[in-house]
């Protein structure tokens, strides 16, 4: 279903392999020299990194073990709620309701930016359009603009594309970019904006089909999609999503990644967190297609 | 000696009929149980969300519109354009098995279509997406192939294997003297098919068809990865060439990350009651047709 979904037991498979493979030449006896399994659950857009990192801490600490999951920002977040996990993975800031129910819960989240996303506006590769403003985005996919031709292109219906409403990615575009960041602002997506199950569906439409329109994280952009360079307002600069583009907050539709504790972090949990926002972890960001925090 | 001989099987064929019995009714306990329980979930939807929204035609549950019509409409616009498809392939195939193909063929058919059966939807769904979607587009010119059409397409498929099994076995139940029967009386071999044999095993094909509608409805995966998902309440037939989403895709896509106890978890659970009593409708539409066939053939051969 969801992208992640179909590899996310077969990774976490070879990662448990590995760990089989890994207890004996690493002069540990099986079994008593665990130090703590460290459970991870929540954002599909983070899970590919999240499991990166599992694996490389993994070879650095063979006593720790990682168990990560996706199904979600929400479901990671009500998890951590629940009690089932210690890190809770959100593309999103966690909800005010949330927070309520996880003080009622006694547990009170602890938030750690762990990485951050730009989120790519792509099209077909035939499409003649390589920029767009802000306002012409928020427009096509709230319904006002339907064909290509209104915002200079070629007379072709638009498609639009989106993830699925529980997607953090789906909330953060809603908010960001078709409302513009407003907060009385109640638009809401096109009617027939198609909400695709996984970034794949989206990859494949657009790939094919040069009327659609779609976005996604910069990580799930390859080199058959064609990217949107995006201005805030008519008359600025048109900017394309980079590593550095983002960070100097030039690109506008960026967010941050974030992790969840239960109260502040004790033990392996805060090594772990530690190690993630260490160089050494935050390489791994770029190498799949995020952007790492610069401290 | 004696004794004890015929006591063992009286107590080991109490056992054992008790045993049945309980299988028996356990199904019905269970369907009891399944649907007490999606009612004790679903209900609350009814108080919590006014009537207005839940029969309005927009649905976006993060933002609190909770129309069930667009959903509930792609649902049967999808299944019809699917029955569309299966039925006549579907009984054509079964027909040719039947009664037209020679013996081999037929031992080879018959597992070949069982294999399309067995197909994983996901596969299917695959396929769907990157095949025969981008077909569809340039072929009919569609501004996206990922539409009702589609979904139908790959639906009547995944419902073809069904009603060909079935249907296949009530015609292959038809008693050969009938056919003997209709051709010595000077039938041709189609007049004796379709005036003979198919009436004769009306009743299993009927089967058939209601089990491929209910194999269609109830289909998840393959229509969540070609249809779009985008909730617009279809106006007519010719709405098959949109976007549609249906209630399994969306129950499929939403029940993962909604909050337990929400409206919106309620509302799924509504959802889910209303594609049980389609089921429900379907299966029971199908025995009554059954039995009273049966009964007519009952008064017609006494």
């Amino acid at each position: 279903m969801k992208h992640s979904w179909w590899f996310v037991p077969v990774l976490l498979f070879f990662l448990l392999a590995q760990t089989g493979c890994a207890s004996p030449s690493s002069q540990l006896s099986k079994g008593e020299d665990y130090l703590g399994t460290i459970e991870n659950k929540g954002s599909d857009t983070i899970v590919n990194l999240a499991l990166a990192w599992a694996e490389e801490y993994h070879q650095i600490h063979p006593e720790i073990r990682l168990s990560v999951t996706g199904g979600g920002s929400g479901t990671g977040i009500a998890s951590l709620i629940n009690g089932t996990v210690d890190i809770a993975n959100a593309s999103r800031r966690i909800k005010e309701e949330e927070r309520e129910s996880a003080l009622a819960n006694g547990s009170d989240p602890v938030e750690y930016v762990i990485a951050r996303d730009a989120i790519a506006v792509i099209v077909h590769l035939d499409n003649p359009i390589d920029h767009l403003t802000l306002q012409q985005i928020s427009d096509i996919y709230s319904g006002a603009i339907t064909n290509w031709s209104e915002v200079g292109g070629e007379d072709r219906p638009i498609v639009r594309l989106s993830r699925e409403t529980n997607s953090g990615t789906h909330v953060y575009f809603l908010e960001e970019v078709i409302r513009l960041g407003d907060k009385e602002n109640d638009t809401l997506f096109s009617r027939d904006t198609l909400l695709l199950p996984s970034s794949e569906g989206i990859g494949a439409e657009i790939r094919q089909n040069p009327n659609a329109i779609g976005y996604d994280g910069l990580g799930y952009v390859t080199e058959e999609m064609k990217v949107i360079g995006v201005a805030t307002a008519t008359g600025m600069d048109f900017v394309f999503p980079s590593e550095q583009t983002v960070n100097s907050g030039e690109y506008p539709i960026a967010r941050d990644l974030y992790m969840y504790t239960n109260g502040q972090p004790e033990g392996v949990i805060a090594e772990y967190l530690a190690w993630v926002l260490s160089p050494a972890a935050q390489e791994i960001v770029s190498e799949l297609g995020f952007v790492p925090i610069t401290q | 000696m004696k004794i004890e001989l015929q006591k063992q099987p009286t107590i080991k064929e109490f056992a054992i009929t008790l045993l049945i019995k309980i299988a028996g009714y356990s199904a019905i306990l269970f369907v009891g149980m399944i649907f007490l329980f999606l009612l004790l979930e679903g209900l609350p939807a009814v108080q919590q969300v006014s009537l207005e929204s839940l029969l309005s035609n927009r649905w976006y549950p993060i933002e609190e519109y909770y129309g069930v019509l667009p959903l509930i409409g792609g649902s049967l616009l999808i299944t019809f354009g699917a029955t569309l498809i299966a039925v006549p392939f579907g009984i054509g195939t079964a027909v040719y098995l039947a009664e037209i193909a020679p013996r081999w063929l037929r031992e080879v058919l018959k597992p070949l279509v069982e294999v399309l059966g067995g197909l994983p939807s996901v596969v299917l769904g695959f396929l769907g997406m990157l095949v025969l979607s981008p077909y569809l587009r340039e072929l009919l010119d569609l501004p996206t192939g990922l539409s009702a059409l589609t979904g139908a397409i790959l639906l009547g498929g995944i419902a073809i294997p069904t009603v060909v099994s079935v249907a296949e076995d009530a015609l292959d139940a038809v008693p050969k003297s009938y056919r003997d029967a209709s051709l010595a009386m000077g039938a041709t071999e189609w007049q004796t098919i379709w005036r003979v044999t198919l009436p004769a095993a009306r009743s299993g094909v009927l089967t058939a068809i209601m089990l491929g509608i209910g194999r269609a409805i109830g289909e998840t995966m393959t229509v969540m990865m070609v249809t779009g998902n985008a909730p617009i309440l279809p106006r007519g037939l010719r709405d098959i060439i949109s976007p549609v989403r249906t209630m399994t895709a969306t129950i499929a896509a939403e029940m993962g990350e909604v909050a337990n106890g929400s409206d919106h978890y309620h509302v799924l659970f509504l959802i889910g009651i209303i594609l049980f009593l389609i089921s429900l409708v379907v299966n029971v539409t199908a025995s009554a047709v059954v039995f009273r066939q049966k009964e007519g053939q009952d008064r017609i051969l006494s």
